[in-house]
C-alpha cells in the first residue's frame, strides 16, 4: 500500500511535457502550410464568401450604397435575355478548345514521341508559346487576324480573299479558340508525351507478334494506359476554358453581337463596366456551380473510363 | 535536433507574423496627400500639372498632389473598381458619357461653394450650356476643364493626289457638304490609301459617329433622355449614309482594317483639336483643319468634355476641392488651354488661343475652336451610360456588314434600349 502514493509520484513525474515529438512536428508541419493555407483563405475562401454575400445584394459603388435584395439577383439570372445566348457562346467555346485542344496534344505527342535527331528542337517549339506572356501573344494574334493583317495577307499570295476574322460571327469564334488552343496545347502535350514514355515497349512488342495493326496498337494499349493523364487534362483544359478572359477582351471584346461574350467575361462587364457588382457576383456563383458540376461529372466518369489507377 | 526544430518553427512563425503585422504599425502622417485619377500620361501634360500642384503648396505647404495616370480605354472601369475597392481618389477626371453617373449617383462633392469663395476666380464667366452636364439641382458637381470641339483634319497631298477638290477649296466654293467630303474620301479610297476616318470609333465607340450623324440632325435618345430616337428618320438616313460611305464608296475604312491618318495614310479623319499633336514632325504632309461638313440639316458643331470632381468618400475633400479651385482659377486655366481648351469667355478669343496653339492658323482657331465651342453640341451621355453604349454596340455590328438590313437593325435596337432609357 505503501508503493502506491510513490508509484502515483513517479507517473507524474514521468509524464510527458506538452510539447511531444508528435506535436512538434504536427505544429513544424502546420507552420509549413501555414503561408500557402494563409493565402487560400485570404485569397480563395473569404472572397468566395464575400461573393456569395454581395450576390444577396444590390451594390451602388458610385452612390454608396449596399441593400439586401435577397433572392432577386437570382431571379435576375433567369429573366436575363442575354444570358442565353452567353451560356451558349461559352459552351461553344469550352467544347470548340476542349476536343482541338486535346486532339492536337495528343497528336503532337504521339508524333514527337519518336527518337529521332533533334527531336528535342521540336518538342521545344511546340511547348514555347506556353511560357509566352498571354496578353503580348493575344495582341499579336489580334494584328494578325486583322481584316488587312498578316493571314490575310498570306492567303492573298495564293489568290484567297480571306474572311474578316475578328467580325464574323463564325470566325471570330474560330479566331478566339484557335488563338487559345495554340497558346495551351504544348502544355498538354508535354503531360501526353510523359505519359506515352511510361507506357512499357513489351506490351507493344507483345501486340506487334500478335499482328495488331498500328492504330489498333493505339486503341487497346496506348489510350487505355495513358487515360488517367487524358482525364486529368481534360480537368484542366474545361476549368480553364471557362475561365477564359483576356482573349475575348482583347481580340473580340465579346463581339460580333455577344457571339464571343462568354460568362466570364460577362460577369466582367455586369460587375466593373455596369457597375452591377450584385449580380456580377451572382454571376460569378454560377460559373462556380458549373465548374463544380462539371468537374464533378467528369470525377465519377473516371470509374467507368479510366483503365488504370494506381 | 528538437532545439533546433523549434528554432525552425519560430523563424517560420515570425517570417508569417511580421509583414502581416507591419501594417498595422505604420504611422499616419500629418502632411495631406491628395490623389488625381487621369487618363492621359502625355509628359508635357504631366509637366503642366505639376507645375500647378508646386504652385497650390507654395500656400499650402501640407499639401501633395499625385498624378495617377490610368489607360484611356478603361479608365471609368479602373475608377470605379478603386472605389469598389475602398481605394478612391481624392479627385478624378471624368468623361463627357459618364458624366450623368458621376453628378447624379451623389458620388461627387459639390464645388459652387469653395469656386465662388476662391479669390478672382469668375465662375460665371463660364458658360452655362458647358456647365449643364455637370450640375444639379444648380450646384456644379465637377468643373468642365476641357471643352474641345470636333473638326476635320485633311491630308490634301493625298486628296490632290486622287484629284479630288480640297476641303478648303470645297469651303470657298460654299460646296463643304457630307457629300462631297465622302466624294473626296472616296476618291482617295480607290487609289489605296484610307478616306475618311472617324478616329476612335473603331465600330465599337459608336457614339463617335455622333460628329457624323448630327449633320443629319439625328440623335440616339431623346432631349430628355427618356425615348429612343435611333429607329427615326433621321437616324436611320444618316446610318445609311455612313454604311454606304463604307461598303459601297469605300471611302471609310471597313471593320477590321487599321489605318492611321497622322501617319499619313488616310485623307481625312474627325477628331479633337488636341489630336494635333500628332501630326508628323518628320516628313510632314500638307495638312489642314477645316470645320465638320454641312449635312442635310445644315451646319452644326460638336464638342467633347471631360470634368474634374472631387470624390465624396475621400478624407479630404474641403482640400481638394480647394485644389480644384486653383487648378481651374483664370490663371491656370489659361495654361491648360493649350491641351485643353477652356470653357471660360476670357479664354476663348484669337489672340489666347493662337498663343497657346502654335500648330493652328488664326483662320483655322476661328473657324474651328471659337465657333465650335460656341455652337457645339456636347457628346450624348446618359445614365447607366456603360450599359446602353454597349447594347447598342453589340446591337450595331449587325450593320457593320455589307448586305446589312440598316432599318431593321435601328428598330431592334430601340426595343432593347427603351427599357435601359426609362429606368
Amino acid at each position: 500500500m505503501a508503493v502506491t502514493p510513490h508509484h502515483e509520484t513517479s507517473r507524474g513525474r514521468s509524464s510527458q511535457p506538452f510539447w511531444t515529438m508528435a506535436r512538434r512536428d504536427s505544429l513544424a508541419g502546420f507552420l509549413f502550410i501555414a503561408p500557402q493555407l494563409i493565402g487560400i483563405v485570404i485569397f480563395v475562401l473569404i472572397p468566395l464568401a464575400l461573393v456569395f454575400w454581395y450576390s444577396l445584394h444590390e451594390w451602388n459603388v458610385l452612390a454608396n450604397t449596399f441593400t439586401y435584395t435577397g433572392a432577386q439577383n437570382y431571379r435576375m439570372v433567369i429573366e436575363d435575355t442575354n444570358l442565353r445566348e452567353v451560356l451558349g457562346a461559352t459552351a461553344i467555346f469550352s467544347v470548340g478548345l476542349v476536343v482541338l485542344n486535346m486532339s492536337l496534344a495528343l497528336l503532337l505527342a504521339v508524333l514527337l514521341n519518336q527518337k529521332l535527331a533533334g527531336i528535342a528542337v521540336f518538342r521545344t517549339l511546340f511547348f514555347s508559346p506556353v511560357v509566352v506572356s498571354l496578353v503580348a501573344w493575344t495582341i499579336v494574334w489580334g494584328f494578325l487576324l486583322q481584316k488587312n493583317g498578316g493571314i490575310n495577307g498570306m492567303l492573298q499570295v495564293f489568290g484567297i480573299e480571306g474572311p474578316n476574322w475578328l467580325r464574323e460571327e463564325t470566325t471570330a469564334m474560330i479566331s478566339v479558340i484557335v488563338v487559345q488552343v495554340f497558346k495551351n496545347v504544348g502544355l498538354n502535350m508535354i503531360l501526353f508525351l510523359a505519359a506515352l514514355q511510361g507506357v512499357p515497349n513489351e506490351l507493344y512488342e507483345a501486340a506487334r507478334i500478335d499482328g495488331a495493326p498500328a492504330f489498333k496498337q493505339f486503341r487497346r494499349i496506348t489510350l487505355p494506359l495513358i487515360s488517367p493523364t487524358i482525364l486529368l487534362t481534360s480537368i484542366i483544359t474545361i476549368v480553364g476554358s471557362l475561365q477564359v478572359f483576356a482573349q475575348i477582351a482583347i481580340l473580340t471584346q465579346g463581339g460580333p453581337g455577344l457571339s464571343t461574350t462568354v460568362l466570364v467575361y460577362y460577369l466582367y462587364q455586369q460587375a466593373f463596366q455596369f457597375h452591377f457588382f450584385g449580380y456580377g457576383s451572382t454571376l460569378s456563383i454560377l460559373l462556380f456551380v458549373i465548374v463544380a458540376v462539371l468537374t464533378f461529372a467528369q470525377w465519377q466518369l473516371r470509374k467507368r473510363i479510366v483503365f488504370y489507377e494506381s | 535536433m528538437a532545439y533546433h526544430r523549434t528554432w525552425k518553427s519560430a523563424v517560420a512563425a515570425m517570417a508569417i507574423a511580421l509583414p502581416l503585422g507591419w501594417s498595422g504599425i505604420a504611422q499616419a502622417q500629418e502632411a495631406v496627400n491628395l490623389r488625381m485619377t487621369i487618363w492621359s500620361a502625355n509628359e508635357a501634360h504631366l509637366k503642366l500639372f505639376n507645375e500647378i500642384a508646386a504652385g497650390f503648396k507654395k500656400d499650402h505647404p501640407d499639401v501633395s498632389v499625385t498624378y495617377e495616370s490610368l489607360p484611356f480605354d478603361t479608365y471609368t472601369t479602373a475608377l470605379t473598381t478603386q472605389i469598389a475597392g475602398g481605394n478612391a481618389p481624392d479627385m478624378a477626371w471624368i468623361f463627357e458619357t459618364s458624366a450623368y453617373d458621376f453628378v447624379k449617383s451623389g458620388a461627387l462633392y459639390p464645388l459652387t461653394d469653395t469656386l465662388n469663395a476662391a479669390k478672382g476666380y469668375n465662375l460665371d464667366e463660364v458658360s452655362p450650356g458647358a456647365t449643364e452636364r455637370w450640375s444639379q439641382d444648380g450646384k456644379l458637381y465637377a468643373y468642365p476643364f476641357s471643352t474641345s470641339p470636333f473638326a476635320m483634319f485633311v491630308n490634301n497631298d493625298l486628296i490632290k493626289a486622287a484629284g479630288a477638290k480640297t476641303p478648303a477649296e470645297m469651303i470657298a466654293a460654299g460646296e463643304w457638304t457630307w457629300e462631297n467630303a465622302i466624294a473626296a474620301a472616296s476618291a482617295v479610297g480607290k487609289t489605296g490609301k484610307g478616306g475618311l476616318i472617324v478616329r476612335d470609333f473603331n465600330y465599337q465607340n459608336w457614339q463617335y459617329l455622333t460628329s457624323v450623324w448630327n449633320g443629319w440632325g439625328a440623335s440616339p435618345w431623346s432631349e430628355d433622355g427618356k425615348t429612343c430616337s435611333m429607329a427615326e428618320k433621321p437616324m436611320a438616313d444618316a446610318v445609311s449614309f455612313i454604311h454606304d460611305a463604307i461598303f459601297a464608296k469605300k471611302a471609310m475604312p471597313g471593320p477590321g482594317e487599321n489605318v492611321d491618318f497622322f501617319a499619313g495614310n488616310a485623307a481625312m479623319t474627325i477628331t479633337q483639336i488636341s489630336r494635333a499633336s500628332l501630326l508628323p514632325k518628320d516628313k510632314p504632309f500638307a495638312w489642314d483643319l477645316v470645320p465638320l461638313p454641312k449635312g442635310p440639316a445644315g451646319e452644326y458643331a460638336l464638342i467633347g468634355q471631360a470634368g474634374i470632381g472631387v470624390m465624396q468618400s475621400g478624407k479630404h475633400v474641403e482640400t481638394a476641392a480647394q485644389f480644384v479651385a486653383y487648378m481651374t482659377n483664370p490663371e491656370n486655366s489659361a495654361k491648360l488651354s493649350q491641351f485643353f481648351p477652356s470653357a471660360r469667355k476670357s479664354l476663348l478669343n484669337a489672340e489666347v488661343l493662337e498663343k497657346t496653339n502654335p500648330l493652328l492658323s488664326r483662320e483655322q482657331i476661328e473657324k474651328v475652336v471659337i465657333s465650335g465651342i460656341a455652337t457645339g453640341k456636347v457628346m450624348p451621355g446618359h445614365t447607366g451610360f456603360a450599359q446602353i453604349q454597349q447594347t447598342v454596340r453589340s446591337n450595331l455590328d449587325a450593320v457593320w456588314r455589307p448586305e446589312a438590313d440598316v432599318p431593321g437593325t435601328l428598330q431592334k435596337i430601340c426595343g432593347q434600349l427603351g427599357p435601359l432609357l426609362r429606368r
